[in-house]
């Protein structure tokens, strides 16, 4: 049985210029231990999908479908039971470690709160395994920096802060939502490596929320590519790296520069995010496919196994065959 | 830390001197005024005068003395009252003002605060409008007409508490005053903790907060309240020194023999040394309170403690 | 590469005719007077406002009565129609319409001057010492910070005690204890254009101080000072008819709103009209300058709220 199985998860908002969907149709399941990337741009809905199953949704916004953690739906939970999973069986670490951390507590009180509320702990236990945690997220000279106020620590050090408070409970899932975004390079690889083997030691499942391609290639099993606020593609990581069979996904990767490249221009995709208020009615992302038709601005391709590869899931009304001498080109690239 | 408290504390020393040298020169500045030799007063009050303004010594002199007087605790002369200094009138008079604002401020902290939560809480709801429409009255109407109307509706339209005037610290007499100073203050802390608690509740690490399954109460009281309480804890400097200004207005409406009324008194008087004195007295301490205030904002906040 | 040439142009030709909806360019100004149109309770509130003043300019002139005549018949009477006595009568049979008409002309006049005065020293403090910046700033803003720091009301009536009540010291006492708000903000926003790269840029293209200080320095201080002049100005009448409720503000023949109000507190047990009409009044001035206020803030300035 999957840990976590989303079915048709959708969000919207209630906003002065009326409804508007940021989410619609995502589903997913997630293995115990499993990686799971969820690619899109700013604006596609992948950071709304994950905060809705986590009940952090703003107030105007409302949750549909279901999110089944061990059979339970997290969508339609009460708070109180809500709260017994957050924080416990699955955690979540944000984008901007600069702000996601109480400047008025110290390290070891904000810390020490999620232990002593989910496992009974004494304040002297639980500073002890905050300690521990610490060590294991390599931070230097822990024991006296537990103490210390978060504007104290550099903002790598503050994220690897909330990695190890996520993991105080040895979490079943952990949901990092652009984790390395606000960090620069340098940072950004050791904290994907931390994770990598933290993943490795304590076996918790990852979803990893991010707009970097090369993050999800280091660190994920499966990849979900969404954009306009629906799946486009999902499958393993080899898959969609080697064999894309979405205009969306092809574009992306087309995009990334490489040093090899011997064009003048930066290859990107034309066109524009789309306007979430004023979706076109047929795929999200006919408005920038190169190979768009009559069909695709009309209808909405259902997310179906690909023809090609049936571990695949894609939404694209074009046979994969029919996009391939793109794929070829970019394969022998 | 230390190097911010005593830097602040520096800082008002020339507040202060400036304040007390503008008066005292204004004083002297004045033709006709109460340091003008040509003035006509009875030899009693002369004397006085000489006494304590040493006024046949050259400006500078007399200047530095008053500074060491004042520094001594005294106050002055009154230029009217031949048997009364300054600092007795003060003493009969300060009991009576500490007792009303002091009470007023105490309990429009507790007020403010608390309305300010559960509005934050509740927004939108009844309690909510509540609330915002208290906010609104207190600042809209100045403290000269809510007054009058309190006193016109409780002691005069429903006659349950006396329209004004002192009995000796008898609570009935004090119940309006401290009511309309609470009311004009409350209205601002209220709505300053109600909009800053808001905020705070919208910001990142209340997002992580609530992601740890901390329940609402925790979240509230650990989490949010001490970010939440910083824009009410700055807003109390100036608030005290209106305060001030409303305590004046209140002393006068229900004619209570404070501070204020003793000012009030000694300008149409004309009796400028006991408003010299008083003006000395009331801005030292306004500048102490704001003082405090600061150091307590620079206390309560770490990337300043350390 | 990826897109091959024909691919490239039909990608082309798709981008240049995407449905974009088409953004029209308006002005800031134009921008803001929307916004302030849509807000009803600044629009209701200047309505109102312009009303009060209109009727505090014209309305005695309308009146049969003058401000000192007694009306033998009406002694103390309650609003009425008789007479055109809508606001009744004092002990003395004068008429309080046209009393709290004409106690309104003082209030607003104060309250005009003082505005003026204080804005102007205002923004002349602010300008300067954001400009000039270094030492000469820090020392402009102490000297605001310790006026800040003063009790104004005390000082207000030792002003008024020794310099007397004359019209004019008593818009200048106001006047002195007013103009803070404007020179911090306004030394804010000279420091925040200063350096912008507008400025910068403007400066690295060779343009004239003066120039800079024309074109772009003061359009973006017009905002941040129409602002705070709408918000001046009820803390200015507010604090007239403090000074006037307390005995230290305009003297006898001339009456404001202040003084009514404190008329009216001591015989508001039997005539209670004199006190709640001249309260109402201040009250619906104060209320309506402040809306405005805020509605000007909103509209100029939507970010800051």
């Amino acid at each position: 049985m999957s840990l976590l199985q989303v079915n048709n998860l959708g969000v919207q908002f209630q906003t002065p210029d009326g409804l508007v969907s940021a989410v619609n149709g995502v589903s997913f399941d997630l293995q115990a231990g499993q990686t799971l990337g969820i690619v899109g741009e700013s604006g596609s809905g992948k950071s709304q999908s994950v905060l809705a199953m986590m009940g952090l949704l703003a107030k105007n916004g409302k949750a549909s479908g279901e999110a089944l953690y061990n059979g339970q739906n997290l969508l339609t939970m009460s708070p109180r039971q809500l709260n017994a999973i957050r924080g416990d069986r699955v955690s979540m670490i944000f984008q901007d470690p600069m702000t996601s951390l109480n400047p008025y507590l110290t390290v070891e009180r904000q810390m020490t709160e999620v232990l002593e509320l989910h496992k009974g702990m004494t304040r002297r236990e639980a500073k002890k395994r905050a300690i521990s945690l610490l060590e294991a997220v390599r931070i230097p000279e822990a024991a006296r920096r537990v103490d210390m106020y978060p504007h104290e620590f550099s903002g790598g050090m503050r994220q690897r802060v909330m990695i190890a408070m996520a993991l105080l409970c040895e979490p079943e899932i952990l949901i990092a939502d652009e984790p390395t975004t606000a960090l620069d390079v340098t940072v950004q690889a050791q904290i994907l490596s931390l994770l990598k083997d933290l993943q490795r030691d304590f076996g918790t499942a990852i979803v990893m929320i991010t707009h970097d391609l090369g993050v999800v290639a280091g660190l994920c099993e499966k990849v979900m590519v969404m954009y306009g606020g629906r799946v486009m593609e999902y499958g393993s990581a080899n898959d969609i790296f080697y064999q894309p069979s979405h205009p969306y996904t092809i574009g992306l990767l087309g995009a990334l520069p490489r040093l090899d490249h011997d064009g003048s221009e930066l290859v990107s995709i034309p066109g524009n995010p789309p306007n979430m208020a004023n979706m076109p009615k047929g795929c999200p992302f006919s408005e920038r496919c190169t190979h768009v038709s009559e069909l695709c601005i009309s209808t909405l391709p259902p997310l179906a196994a690909s023809a090609a590869n049936p571990a695949v899931l894609r939404a694209c009304h074009k046979a994969p065959q029919e996009l391939k001498p793109s794929v070829e080109v970019v394969a022998h690239v | 830390m230390w190097s911010y408290a005593l830097r602040r504390v520096l800082m008002t020393i020339p507040t202060l001197l400036l304040v007390i040298t503008v008066c005292y020169l204004m004083l002297h500045a004045t033709p006709g005024g109460p340091f003008d030799t040509e003035r006509k007063v009875s030899a009693a009050v002369m004397a006085n005068l000489q006494a304590k303004y040493h006024l046949d010594l050259p400006l500078w002199q007399q200047y530095l003395l008053y500074l060491k007087s004042l520094l001594q605790g005294d106050l002055g002369a009154s230029f009217r009252y031949a048997d009364w200094s300054v600092n007795e009138l003060v003493g009969n008079a300060l009991p009576v003002s500490l007792a009303i604002g002091g009470g007023a401020l105490l309990l429009s902290v507790v007020i403010g605060v608390a309305l300010g939560i559960i509005a934050a809480l509740r927004q939108n709801s009844l309690i909510d409008y509540f609330v915002m429409l208290v906010g609104n009255l207190g600042s809209a109407f100045p403290s000269f007409v809510i007054g009058p109307v309190l006193i016109l509706l409780f002691a005069i339209w429903l006659s349950v508490l006396p329209a004004g005037g002192w009995n000796d610290f008898d609570p009935r007499y004090m119940v309006l005053p401290i009511a309309l100073l609470t009311f004009i203050n409350v209205s601002t802390i209220g709505r300053v903790m109600r909009g800053s608690l808001i905020e705070v509740l919208n910001s990142n690490f209340i997002r992580t907060a609530r992601a740890k399954g901390l329940p609402l109460s925790t979240i509230v009281f650990r989490h949010a309240l001490k970010p939440a309480l910083m824009p009410v804890v700055s807003v109390l400097g100036p608030l005290a020194i209106s305060s001030i200004t409303s305590a004046v207005v209140t002393e006068s409406v229900f004619s209570l023999p404070g501070l204020g009324k003793l000012i009030i008194n000694g300008a149409s008087n004309r009796d400028y040394t006991l408003v010299l004195g008083l003006v000395v007295l009331v801005t030292v301490f306004a500048v102490i309170l704001n003082l405090l205030v600061d150091l307590a904002y620079a206390y309560l906040d770490p990337k300043i403690r350390y | 590469m990826l897109f091959r040439s024909k691919q490239k142009a039909v990608a082309e030709a798709m981008a240049a005719n995407l449905s974009m909806a088409a953004v029209e360019g308006r002005s800031p100004w134009a921008d803001a007077r929307e916004r302030f149109l849509r807000n009803k309770a600044a629009v209701v509130s200047l309505i109102l406002l312009s009303l009060v003043v209109l009727a505090c300019v014209f309305g005695p002139m309308l009146l049969p009565h003058s401000y000192e005549d007694t009306d033998w018949d009406a002694m103390a009477m309650a609003p009425t129609w008789h007479n055109l006595h809508l606001f009744g009568t004092d002990d003395l049979g004068r008429d309080l319409l046209v009393r709290t008409l004409i106690g309104g002309r003082i209030s607003l006049m104060v309250g005009l001057m003082a505005t003026i005065a204080s804005v102007t020293i205002g923004i002349v403090w602010g300008a300067t010492a954001g400009f000039l910046g270094g030492k000469v700033d820090t020392v402009m803003m102490r000297i605001v910070d310790m006026m800040y720091a003063v009790p104004y009301l005390l000082i207000a009536i030792l002003m008024v005690t020794l310099l007397g009540r004359e019209f004019y010291l008593v818009v200048l006492t106001i006047t002195v204890f007013s103009w803070m708000d404007m020179a911090r903000v306004v030394r804010g926003q000279t420091l925040s254009v200063k350096s912008k790269e507008f400025v910068e840029a403007a400066r690295a293209i060779g343009v004239s101080t003066g120039s800079i200080i024309f074109r772009h320095v003061v359009p973006n201080l017009l905002g941040i000072v129409v602002i705070y002049t709408t918000v001046t100005v009820p803390g200015v009448i507010l604090t007239e008819s403090v000074l006037s409720f307390l005995g230290l503000g305009v003297q006898e023949p001339m009456t404001s709103w202040g003084v009514l109000i404190e008329d009216g507190t001591g015989v508001m047990e039997t005539t209670p009209w004199m006190l709640l009409f001249p309260a109402a009044m201040l009250s619906l001035t104060l209320y309506c300058a402040n809306y405005i206020g805020d509605g000007m803030r909103d509209a100029l300035d939507p970010k800051d709220r």
